[in-house]
């Protein structure tokens, strides 16, 4: 097949990429290498408008084993314990074929893992819809969160906490983002750099088949009218023989037979064998006749291309072939010798001796082109909002409104089709501020959240990434963790136009500055841009998986009242930012001006303060105050335990609705017994924490003195109603 | 007292079970699916998860491995036997068990904790139940629509064979705390003997105070009475 400009511009290869593709192999690619040459440079693979910016991330800290770079990130919790974790994307999969897209994304994200010897204990999500009356989203919200239920049900991992959120901007390109926690020994952590030389390349898990070639291109660009022809570029998922594949692997991880292990994930066999190539700066030759197919006559550039999923490549030892064949063979997986490393540098493929393809690795990787993309700085918003020209509500009905939309409500029929109780280690499961789950066997645990803020983000990037760091530290706070460490999964728009590699770059400038104030290094992470259709891009939204540390396990913290008659305190000062914020949204319609300003100094002795009173053991129940403000936070408090609060009007004339529905970030609402009331106000003065006393709780009601008193069995009813109605 | 836990490619409520039965002093040892003898055993219980990755039907693969006979003979020679989940389907599919389980009635994967009341408390598996208790347990699964003919219904009442059923928290067994379809609310039932158990909910996920309550004790302790 000739190589014209057309076939050049299939594989999403720009023209003057090309040129530079046939200037380091010192002539033209055939077919089979241009389409690995497309695998390993398109956007998903190489990150090539996005490393720039990566590299200026906070990624270090005593806690860091391993930062960005390898399948998941490393941490260190303490004795021999070593926490893996990583978020990835799966977004253009799942709008296409929302079940498979989703459970795929679920597998991948398990793959890696496991891959760095890690026995996985926790899967998260962030998924975002469209609107809920865009045509779609019904079957995307049914396809994907069975696609996630499926995967990791059948897998056996419990999916224990997530975000299911709905906003007009993901019409036409959903984000399904799906973040795996692993639990591994600090010194049997296995990495993907090749070691050696003539050592036996091994092919483990499913067959190849036709599935998913070129889905890391088709991620790799926008969608348009024909999306719906991309359908056989979507994975098709198998968790029976992911549980097969990893219970294999972690067997085999118990000896030191394995050089090095990479999953078959984006770009398949290709990236994965480059990849181990690359950091072990080695060659590698693959015989492709070798490759158990799924499918009869399998071209080599199929095989190459191929993304069948439950695949993993890797290098063993000499001598160690035959006794990592029988673990395979025990649980039923192929294994096959398929190549060796090599000191050529090269990547050679074969097949029945012939040799069909032979790039450089450099060229494949560090070679692949990295974009300076031109981008534009956000003005932050000026527009005001004023109170007084809008119609009146009552306090009431807009909390009302606020609990049963679609963003507010309970996720309980969400989070039933997940098994969150497998394994027996979840100490506390989706609905509170954050997941805690339990080291097997130990009095230790982490905790772990997901969280988004797109609409601050959209309006000013760089706050609305701070926001977001911050809102993940909040969390883990509130359930007593030591924040340690994130992983972010950046999806944003089409990274040609420079307003969007504007919010890519300034988001960015805000995590990074917040994750160096908090101690709060990022260790793994993806990228996915082109999220849009036909020039529409979605809005910014990182989405930021933090992960805590519970030192001993007691008397896990949550944000249910556990009595009544104890005292709630609001921590931190409010200042009444209506702009951005749940209310204006949800009761207005109004998305306008700027997001809520974040003060990191404030955050940080907030929260360290908080931790210290849950230590001390100084408070019942902790909550942190975030989209819909003090009222939301404070009616979810009441609504997780079926106590009330009465709430004090604020002392200070202030106008209702600043009060209870601004955004102010920094802020918790803790529950007090009256007799830990002086300790707990004592050191919140000492360390110059504003503070006020906002009310007491009882039983039944929740009640503002003078504006609104409500059952709260009423409002867990609103709160609980809107997916049932959908 | 000694137990075996059988693990097919797919189980993944092997461990879970394993550690709730070293909790409660049993002398456990997991059992391959490939293995044509069992260990002797007091107890075979065949955990939850996906055998065989549901092929199929769930269950179905598993009624037909090898150490499956092994189980069958040991029931019939009165060993207990515990299935959970897809251990009852398991056992449903080997016949040790009548009837079926079929896909919940929303057609959707189910995971709560739900109410079920003690309908016989005098067998091997439940006699430290309070005849009539509400226990509130975890359910995890696609198909726990139990279903079966008229005249096994009949025997499964007449007989007392029906072990628990879903109920709201008063213990009124109603079609509204039905949480999958199920026949008259059937969340596990006894083979003829009563050697045999099978349930959806878990008992396993039931036993340690830090994750739930403790309403699975009974079950494990009843055993080693």
């Amino acid at each position: 097949m000739k190589i014209t400009n057309e076939v050049v511009e299939n594989h999403g290869l720009k023209i003057d990429e090309y040129s530079n593709i046939k200037k380091l192999l010192n002539r033209e690619p055939n077919l089979l290498e241009l389409g690995i040459f497309s695998a390993m440079w398109n956007e998903h693979c190489s990150y090539k408008s996005s490393r720039k910016h990566l590299k200026n991330l906070f990624t270090k800290g005593t806690q860091v084993i391993q930062g960005p770079g390898e399948n998941a990130g490393v941490i260190d919790i303490g004795d021999d314990d070593a926490i893996v974790f990583k978020i990835e994307s799966h977004n253009h999969p799942s709008y296409i074929e929302p079940y498979q897209g989703a459970a795929t994304g679920v597998g991948g994200i398990l793959r890696d893992v496991f891959t760095m010897g890690a026995r996985p204990i926790a899967l998260l999500n962030s998924i975002h819809f469209g609107s809920p009356d865009h045509f779609r989203t019904k079957s995307l919200l049914n396809g994907v969160v069975s696609g996630i239920g499926g995967y990791g049900n059948c897998i056996g991992i419990p999916t224990v906490a997530g975000e299911t959120k709905f906003n007009k901007t993901y019409n036409e390109n959903i984000l399904v983002n799906a973040m795996a926690v692993g639990h591994a020994k600090k010194n049997k952590i296995f990495y993907s750099k090749a070691k050696g030389l003539n050592k036996s390349v091994v092919y483990v898990g499913s067959k190849t088949g036709r599935d998913g070639i070129h889905g890391a291109s088709m991620a790799s660009a926008e969608f348009d009218e024909n999306s719906e022809d991309k359908k056989p570029t979507v994975q098709v998922g198998d968790p029976f023989t992911e549980k097969l594949l990893m219970e294999a692997c972690l067997e085999l991880m118990k000896d030191e037979s394995i050089i090095s292990i990479q999953d078959m994930g984006a770009a398949g066999l290709t990236s994965s064998s480059v990849e181990m190539a690359s950091k072990g700066e080695l060659g590698i030759e693959l015989n492709l006749e070798k490759i158990p197919c799924r499918e009869e006559n399998m071209t080599s550039y199929e095989i190459m291309l191929s993304e069948s999923q439950e695949r993993m490549l890797i290098i063993l030892e000499d001598g160690k072939e035959d006794h990592a064949r029988k673990i395979f063979k025990k649980w039923d997986l192929d294994f096959v010798v398929i190549g060796k490393t090599t000191n050529t540098n090269n990547l050679t493929l074969k097949y029945k001796k012939e040799t069909q393809g032979e790039i450089p690795i450099n060229a494949l990787a560090s070679e692949a082109p990295i974009y300076d993309r031109k981008w534009i700085k956000k003005k932050l918003p000026k527009k005001k909002i004023d109170l007084k020209e809008l119609k009146k509500v009552k306090i009431e009905d807009a909390l009302i409104k606020i609990l049963s939309s679609a963003n507010h409500s309970n996720k309980k029929w969400v989070t039933d089709q997940y098994d969150q109780m497998v394994m027996c280690d979840t100490v506390q499961k989706s609905g509170s501020n954050a997941a805690i789950i339990r080291i097997h066997g130990k009095d230790k645990a982490i905790a772990v959240s997901v969280d988004s803020s797109a609409n601050y983000c959209k309006a000013h990037p760089i706050t609305g990434g701070k926001q977001i760091v911050c809102e993940n530290w909040r969390n883990l706070i509130s359930v007593g963790a030591k924040p340690l460490a994130i992983t972010n999964c950046l999806n944003f728009g089409n990274p040609e136009n420079v307003e969007v590699m504007g919010e890519f770059a300034e988001c960015l400038i805000g995590i990074r500055e917040t994750c160096e104030f908090l101690n709060y290094p990022v260790v793994s992470g993806n990228v996915s841009f082109y999220n849009g259709t036909n020039k529409k891009n979605i809005s910014p939204t990182p989405v930021i998986g933090g992960v805590g540390l519970i030192h001993k396990l007691e008397k896990p913290m949550n944000h249910k009242i556990k009595k009544d008659d104890s005292i709630i305190f609001l921590i931190g000062k409010t200042f009444g930012h209506l702009e951005q914020s749940a209310f204006f949204e949800e009761v207005y319609s109004i998305l306008d001006g700027q997001p809520p300003e974040v003060n990191l100094a404030n955050e940080k002795n907030n929260g360290e303060n908080i931790l210290e009173l849950i230590k001390n053991d100084l408070v019942n129940s902790v909550h942190d105050v975030s989209s819909g403000g003090l009222i939301v936070a404070l009616a979810e408090m009441c609504m997780g335990s079926g106590y009330g609060i009465k709430v004090n009007k604020p002392k200070k004339l202030t106008n209702l609705f600043k009060y209870f529905f601004g955004e102010d970030q920094s802020r918790y609402t803790i529950e007090v017994n009256k007799n830990n009331t002086e300790k707990v106000e004592q050191i919140l003065k000492d360390s110059n924490i504003f503070y006020e006393n906002i009310g007491t709780t009882q039983r039944d009601f929740f009640e503002i003195q003078d504006e609104l008193k409500i059952d709260v069995k009423e409002l867990y009813k609103i709160n609980n109603q809107w997916y049932n109605n959908y | 007292m000694n137990s075996s836990v059988v693990v097919f490619p797919g189980s993944n409520c092997d461990r879970d079970v394993a550690v709730a039965l070293k909790k409660m002093q049993f002398k456990n040892t997991m059992v391959w699916h490939k293995e044509t003898k069992l260990p002797k055993s007091d107890l075979i219980v065949i955990p939850g998860g996906f055998s065989y990755g549901d092929y199929l039907r769930s269950g179905a693969i598993a009624g037909k491995s090898l150490i499956i006979e092994e189980v069958i003979k040991a029931a019939n020679d009165g060993c207990l036997v515990l299935g959970i989940c897809n251990g009852f389907q398991i056992l449903t599919e080997t016949g040790l068990l009548k009837g079926v389980l079929l896909r919940n009635k929303n057609l959707k994967f189910i995971n709560r904790n739900v109410n079920v009341k003690v309908i016989n408390n005098e067998t091997k598996f439940t006699n430290k139940y309070k005849k009539n208790q509400i226990l509130n347990i975890n359910i995890a699964h696609n198909e726990g629509n139990y279903f079966t003919n008229t005249a096994h219904l009949k025997e499964l009442n007449n007989e007392n064979l029906i072990a628990f059923k879903y109920c709201d928290q008063d213990g009124n067994i109603k079609e509204s705390f039905n949480p999958n379809g199920s026949l008259e609310n059937i969340a596990g039932i006894f083979n003829m003997k009563k050697n045999i158990l099978g349930m959806m909910p878990h008992p396993e996920r039931m036993v340690d105070s830090l994750i739930s309550n403790g309403d699975g004790v009974s079950l494990f302790s009843s055993l080693l009475k």
